[in-house]
């Protein structure tokens, strides 16, 4: 790993955070810190519910923390910039644009500067590097899912974040779009290094991509571990016959599943009375 | 490409063959008095005539003219008012009850206000007019713009937009279907509307020429000015979706 340079890029300290509802207070996260390092890629994981996207959420800019802080760069998070990239899991992809000009929305934006000699270009880059060329002057509408999710991809690659934030973003395609989905986003951060803070529930894919797991517990999320993914990149789909792949998809598969049964369990019949 | 034009032409068609087909049964199976019922040819000529010797298109063009303007002031009222109403709730909770309360008040019931208020010129009928679109406007875009999902909103803010550039390259597009159908809304209310404004001494006009043909128990002349106000009325949507259609090809579901 790359521990030559560790420029820390995010930073929870001791971030807790509430919701008032109709029935008391309710702690989504509690007293979580780590660090997200230069081009670390991170993938969180954890039982629905549990808070995972909530932590995304506060580094995005969407939320504040209750105590604690959420700091990018150094300073605190107050609200969303073009620096800190989101692709949200219901992709988001502006159906009244067509593919190209969904693109070419951040670019010409003024908080980014994008000359307008270098916005076709960038376009037409971010369409071939994502398969979208034959499509650029389509809308949304006549995109399948697993397109749409390349778009909201190259959209926000667009205007060059050097940190991007994933929520689930394959959950909603079949496994094979999602393999390929995965290669292609491990093709491209090996050509454009990017530090990458994943929210997901998928053991494999966790594994797969990231560099680091960070596993939080069913609802208030906390820390329960943090784990080193021992793989080198470039990875491809053979690292997942390796036995020491199926060896740590083992291991955290058991500590997600252990706080899936201590969430169901929390989940007594009283609470469906609702 | 041309027999699928074809057809959807004649399928078009076919109920109006049927609806004339109607007119004549109900006039020719002897239920009911044939002077109640003129005959589709006898009010066509009727139609020839008044096109020719009474100015028909006058009145065509005033009624028209009416909606048209009532119509344009209403929504240009209705967007703003709409759209601040779906955009902030604290604003709908006060707001809600007042538009509910003026919406339910027909039109025609306030005619005698209005010739109060307003005499008896054009100025009384665009009023009932601007009225009746003005509050069929404001219900669809307060609806419309409150459904809008802040996604789209929040896309644009990590890509690094303004509130300015937010406003312009996210609300106002996703706006437009929503002002569109206002207008549609709207148009419809104000046709349904005009004879109730042209009861206000109104010298031409469709709604005027059936007051007085119903005094004169003309009916020739009343259905001539129903099927006119339909017509244009038919018309004007038409043209309306051809615009919309064009605005919003993005759209899942396009209006064809």
């Amino acid at each position: 790993m790359s521990t030559a340079s560790t420029i820390h890029r995010a930073r929870f300290d001791r971030v807790s955070l509430e919701f008032a509802t109709p029935k008391g207070t309710l702690r989504v996260v509690d007293d979580v810190s780590y660090d997200i390092n230069d081009g670390d890629f991170i993938a969180v994981i954890g039982p629905s519910g549990c808070g995972k996207t909530t932590m995304m959420s506060m580094l995005a800019g969407f939320q504040k923390p209750t105590s604690g802080k959420v700091l990018f760069d150094g300073h605190p998070v107050t609200g969303p910039g073009p620096e800190r990239g989101v692709i949200f899991q219901e992709y988001g992809v502006f159906p009244w644009l067509t593919v190209k000009d969904n693109i070419a929305f951040g670019l010409k934006l003024k908080a980014n500067h994008v000359p307008v000699a270098e916005r076709d270009q960038i376009c037409e880059h971010y369409l071939a590097l994502m398969g979208l060329s034959d499509f650029a002057n389509s809308y949304p509408k006549h995109l399948s899912g697993g397109m749409r999710q390349r778009l909201a991809i190259a959209r926000a690659y667009a205007v060059k974040p050097q940190f991007l934030l994933m929520d689930e973003p394959f959950g909603a395609l079949d496994a094979q779009t999602r393999a390929n989905m995965q290669n292609l986003l491990l093709k491209v951060l090996a050509t454009e290094g990017k530090t990458v803070m994943l929210i997901t529930h998928s053991v494999e894919e966790a594994i797969y991509l990231a560099s680091r797991i960070v596993v939080v517990t069913a609802r208030p999320a906390r820390i329960k571990e943090i784990i080193e993914v021992p793989f080198a990149y470039p990875r491809d789909e053979s690292l997942q016959e390796r036995p020491e792949f199926g060896e740590l998809r083992s291991y955290i598969r058991e500590l997600v599943m252990s706080e899936y049964r201590a969430q169901q369990a929390q989940l007594s019949p009283a609470s469906f009375s609702e | 490409m041309d027999g699928s034009v074809a057809r959807r032409f004649l399928l078009g068609l076919a109920p109006w063959v049927g609806a004339v087909a109607l007119w004549y049964g109900v006039r020719w199976s002897g239920f009911v008095n044939e002077s109640l019922i003129p005959a589709p040819h006898q009010v066509a000529a009727k139609f020839v005539e008044l096109l020719l010797k009474e100015g028909l298109l006058v009145d065509v063009f005033a009624s028209t003219r009416r909606v048209f303007l009532g119509v344009m002031l209403g929504i240009a009222a209705a967007v703003p008012v709409g759209f601040l109403l779906g955009w902030y709730r604290p604003a709908r909770t006060f707001a809600d009850p007042m538009i509910n309360f003026f919406r339910a008040l027909p039109p025609i019931a306030l005619i005698p206000l209005v010739i109060v208020y307003f005499g008896v010129d054009e100025m009384a009928k665009l009023v009932i007019l601007f009225y009746a679109s003005f509050f069929a406007g404001v219900i669809v875009m307060y609806e419309g713009v409150s459904q809008i999902t802040p996604l789209y909103i929040r896309v644009a803010q990590t890509l690094g937009a303004g509130e300015f550039e937010i406003f312009r390259k996210v609300i106002i597009p996703l706006t437009v279907p929503h002002i569109l159908t206002a207008l549609r809304v709207a148009l419809g209310v104000a046709w349904a509307t005009l004879v109730a404004s042209e009861l206000i001494a109104a010298q031409r006009g469709l709604g005027a020429m059936i007051q007085n043909a119903s005094t004169y128990f003309l009916l020739d002349v009343i259905y001539v000015g129903i099927i006119c106000i339909g017509c244009i009325a038919l018309i004007m949507d038409m043209i309306l979706r051809r615009i919309s259609a064009r605005l919003l090809v993005w759209q899942e579901r396009a209006v064809a």
